[in-house]
């Protein structure tokens, strides 16, 4: 028993040095679509299983624009003759519409988080359960996770808003106390992903409580969701839902 | 394999029993009502058959409904089709096939199907609080896109409470609760210490996706496949490609098939290690949870480099792969496997060497042999209390029909048990996947997968357990019947009677000893 803290430094730092150094691993990331000018806008557009390509014409010049909050990491894109470029970042928080300012100072460096499950299918939780282990470590940057809204200073939703679970978000939203924010992860939380709305699902977290910040993903990795949190609070640039050409 | 002589005889014995072989492997017997209590009791009994999956049909104005069994030893599939027009009872089978209960119960819930001598139907996908009386979502007549108008009373749902002793209580979990847990409401009825009885409520996490992937695309209904159990990604799509597939009568490229092995099995190893991780977590071995995960987060880079997607999401196409794994690829997962194979191995020394840890899981959580068996419970849940099943062996798909993978057992059904079995499954799989890479066949990955009408079941062995796809599509690839046979669907049915009798504290460790997923029971 006593040898776990040794078999533990034998592994050696595994932490990223994001967000203060770069983090390039492979694999980290899946990366994701990069609007394009092309003048197979249409075809490319129509590949898409979930809309979020669109052919767009701007100063005469044609191209494919790429809406985040719908893309479901299908790949459709990614590869044959007309492949979109794929980019290999992970900076993907962005802010909603209806967005408020990002927390105050006192907050950077202790930001509690509260995460509900709305129907996430495991992949989107099994990238939030990773936040917090070595390879990301987010207690290193003063955010931590708390099992009860008392204490939770953001709400963090995944999933798309299955309807038996809409009370308990509503009541851990009205639980917490001011100043609090919101951020729907998950191509699910922001319009109901692949499942949509239906009878079981409202398709989307902005139909039950305000939400600030947008993390597009299916799933986002670990990194994008320490951005959208570090977002929140000012810490690092958000990103923005739709890529122009 | 035809199906056994003494079946046949017997079979051939009852009088107006319609038998139809649907194919060498699958004998479809449509009976009466009144002939299915003794059909399913001949084939458990006598015959040692699995209890598959229960599907309901519903056509113009009868609901069918098939009971899907598999013999093990021979592997063969038998369909009981019965057919129940409106409004009329079956008989419930849940007496001689316990596995069965909670698939009357779903069927009672969406279809409005009753099953006469069922002790407890209502209250289960649908809550009694939320849902209104009356309203069957899967029938055709409700509209699926829309919220209903009318809702539950909104009355505080209450269990029915077993516990009658003075200073009992009811102490819940959920649906929100602890850091990162999936939703579901555990009820523990105790008189202070021990927990006496577990109400477990699921369906939290409904997101309809039988009902939502009807009149979508086969081609959705693939996006849907992926992404209702994403921690079974691979295992759910490929169920699903091969039911396209067996509709198309499409052969795989060899080469495709044995990448499919190779995905499948790394998902198996990740799904382990990710279950480990929480098992050391919940008993508050934080060291040995981190270094679980840091296997985990290594698997994840490496399926991200392999195919582009951390959790395989857009990897599988009816016909094969989308992508082919050239030499590089193959040779960084030569090189990556075996030092992630000896850090599981590591960490499984370092745990049986943590007498404080194996105290806590020992004889926790205990399921017998003879429960795992009349709950008919699946995957390493069946493996560790004594089941030897594996559908890769016993109704093998695939390539799987040459591999034939070593199916690890153990005995005493408790936490310590299921913690080996992960392990020997992930070691299984990296071997499996190591052998197999030298003899990876040259040639394309893909052959075409017309879309034709039809229907089909196909199987997998997801790393929970085993898993049944039913799908019948139109001859415009319009999906009218998708069932989604899950392994958590099986498996949580059966977790309650693991917990009668343990400790209050004891309740996150026996939970995380299961490894059970939410989002695969709810789907
Ligand atoms: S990866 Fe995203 S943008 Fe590309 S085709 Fe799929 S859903 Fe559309
Ligand atoms: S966004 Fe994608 S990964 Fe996340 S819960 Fe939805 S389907 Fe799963």
């Amino acid at each position: 028993m006593s040898f776990w803290p040794y078999y533990g430094l034998q592994r050696g730092i595994t932490t990223t040095a994001w967000p203060d150094g770069a983090e390039d691993s492979a694999g980290i990331t899946p990366g994701r679509p990069c609007a394009l000018q092309t003048g197979h806008a249409e075809e490319i557009a129509a590949a898409c299983p979930t809309q979020a390509l669109k052919a767009v014409s701007q100063a005469g010049r044609d191209g494919v624009a790429v809406d985040f909050s719908h893309c479901i990491h299908c790949q459709r894109c990614r590869h044959g003759d007309n492949a979109l470029p794929w980019s290999t970042d992970f900076s993907w928080g962005a802010p909603s519409a209806a967005a408020r300012p990002a927390l105050e100072s006192r907050f950077t460096r202790s930001l509690q988080v509260l995460y509900v499950d709305a129907g996430a299918c495991g992949a989107c939780v099994n990238e939030v359960r990773l936040i917090d282990a070595p390879p990301y470590n987010l207690h290193r940057l003063g955010i931590f996770v708390t099992a009860t809204p008392r204490d939770a200073d953001v709400l963090l939703v995944a999933g798309p808003i299955t309807d038996a679970m809409r009370t308990a978000i509503s009541k851990a939203y009205a639980a917490m106390p001011e100043p609090k924010r919101v951020m729907g992860m998950g191509t699910c939380a922001i319009h109901g992903g692949v499942f949509g709305e239906s009878f079981a699902c409202a398709g989307g977290l902005e139909k039950i409580v305000p939400v600030d910040l947008w993390l597009p993903g299916c799933p986002p990795p670990p990194l994008a969701i320490i951005h959208g949190l570090l977002s929140l609070v000012g810490r690092v640039t958000p990103a923005a839902l739709e890529e122009q050409p | 394999m035809s199906i056994p002589k003494t079946l046949q005889e017997w079979l051939q014995s009852i009088p107006n029993l319609q038998m139809q072989k649907r194919s060498e492997q699958w004998l479809q017997l449509l009976c009466s009502a009144e002939q299915l209590p003794a059909l399913t009791r001949h084939l458990m009994e006598e015959e040692e058959a699995e209890f598959a999956t229960l599907l309901v049909e519903e056509s113009a104005d009868a609901l069918s409904v098939h009971y899907l069994f598999y013999l093990p030893a021979t592997g063969n599939l038998i369909e009981l089709k019965v057919e129940a027009p409106a409004g009329t009872e079956l008989p419930a089978i849940s007496d001689t096939v316990h596995a069965a209960d909670w698939h009357e119960r779903e069927a009672w819930d969406l279809y409005g199907l009753r099953f006469s001598g069922h002790p407890f139907l209502g209250d289960f996908v649908l809550h009694d609080d939320d849902w209104p009386e009356g309203l069957d979502p899967m029938r055709r007549s409700f509209d699926g896109k829309h919220r209903p108008d009318l809702h539950g009373s909104g009355a505080d749902w209450a269990p029915p409470r077993l516990l009658q002793e003075e200073g009992a209580m009811v102490f819940p979990v959920g649906p929100v609760w602890g850091d990162f847990n999936e939703s579901g409401l555990w009820l523990l009825e105790t008189p202070g210490e021990q927990i006496r009885y577990l109400h477990t409520r699921l369906f939290y996490k409904y997101r309809g996706v039988e009902k939502i992937a009807e009149g979508r695309t086969v081609d959705q209904g693939l996006l849907l496949a992926e992404r209702f159990a994403g921690a079974a990604a691979f295992a759910h799509a490929w169920a699903y490609c091969q039911a396209l597939e067996q509709i198309a009568a499409c052969q795989i490229p060899t080469r495709a098939q044995q990448l499919r092995i190779v995905f499948a099995e790394l998902e198996r190893i990740r799904h382990h290690a990710a279950n480990i991780a929480e098992i050391a977590g919940s008993t508050a071995l934080s060291v040995a949870k981190a270094l679980a995960q840091g296997i985990v987060e290594d698997l994840l880079r490496l399926s991200a480099r392999l195919c582009g997607h951390r959790y395989f999401f857009g990897v599988l196409t009816p016909g094969g792969l989308r992508e082919d794994l050239d030499e590089g690829k193959i040779k960084l997962l030569r090189q990556t496997l075996p030092e992630l194979d000896q850090r599981m191995q590591q960490l499984e020394k370092h745990l049986e060497g943590s007498s404080s840890f194996l105290d806590r899981i020992e004889e926790m959580g205990t399921l017998s042999n003879e429960l795992a068996r009349i709950y008919g419970v699946v995957g390493p849940i069946a493996r560790a209390s004594g089941r030897s099943i594996d559908l890769r062996r016993h109704l093998p798909y695939g390539q799987y029909v040459f591999l034939s993978p070593d199916v690890p057992v153990e005995q005493e059904g408790d936490g310590y048990a299921r913690l080996r079995i992960f392990f020997a499954e992930s070691r299984i799989s990296v071997k499996i996947i190591l052998d197999l890479l030298p003899f990876m066949a040259e040639g394309p990955v893909q052959s075409p997968c017309p879309i034709q009408e039809g229907h089909a079941l196909s199987w997998v062995e997801a790393p929970s357990g085993a898993t049944f796809h039913w799908l019948r599509c139109t001859g415009d690839g319009t999906i009218t019947r998708l069932r989604l046979g899950t392994p958590g669907f099986r498996n949580w049915h059966a977790f309650e009677r693991a917990i009668e009798g343990a400790a209050f504290q004891d309740f996150p460790i026996i939970l995380a000893t299961w490894g059970l997923s939410i989002a695969e029971n709810d789907r």
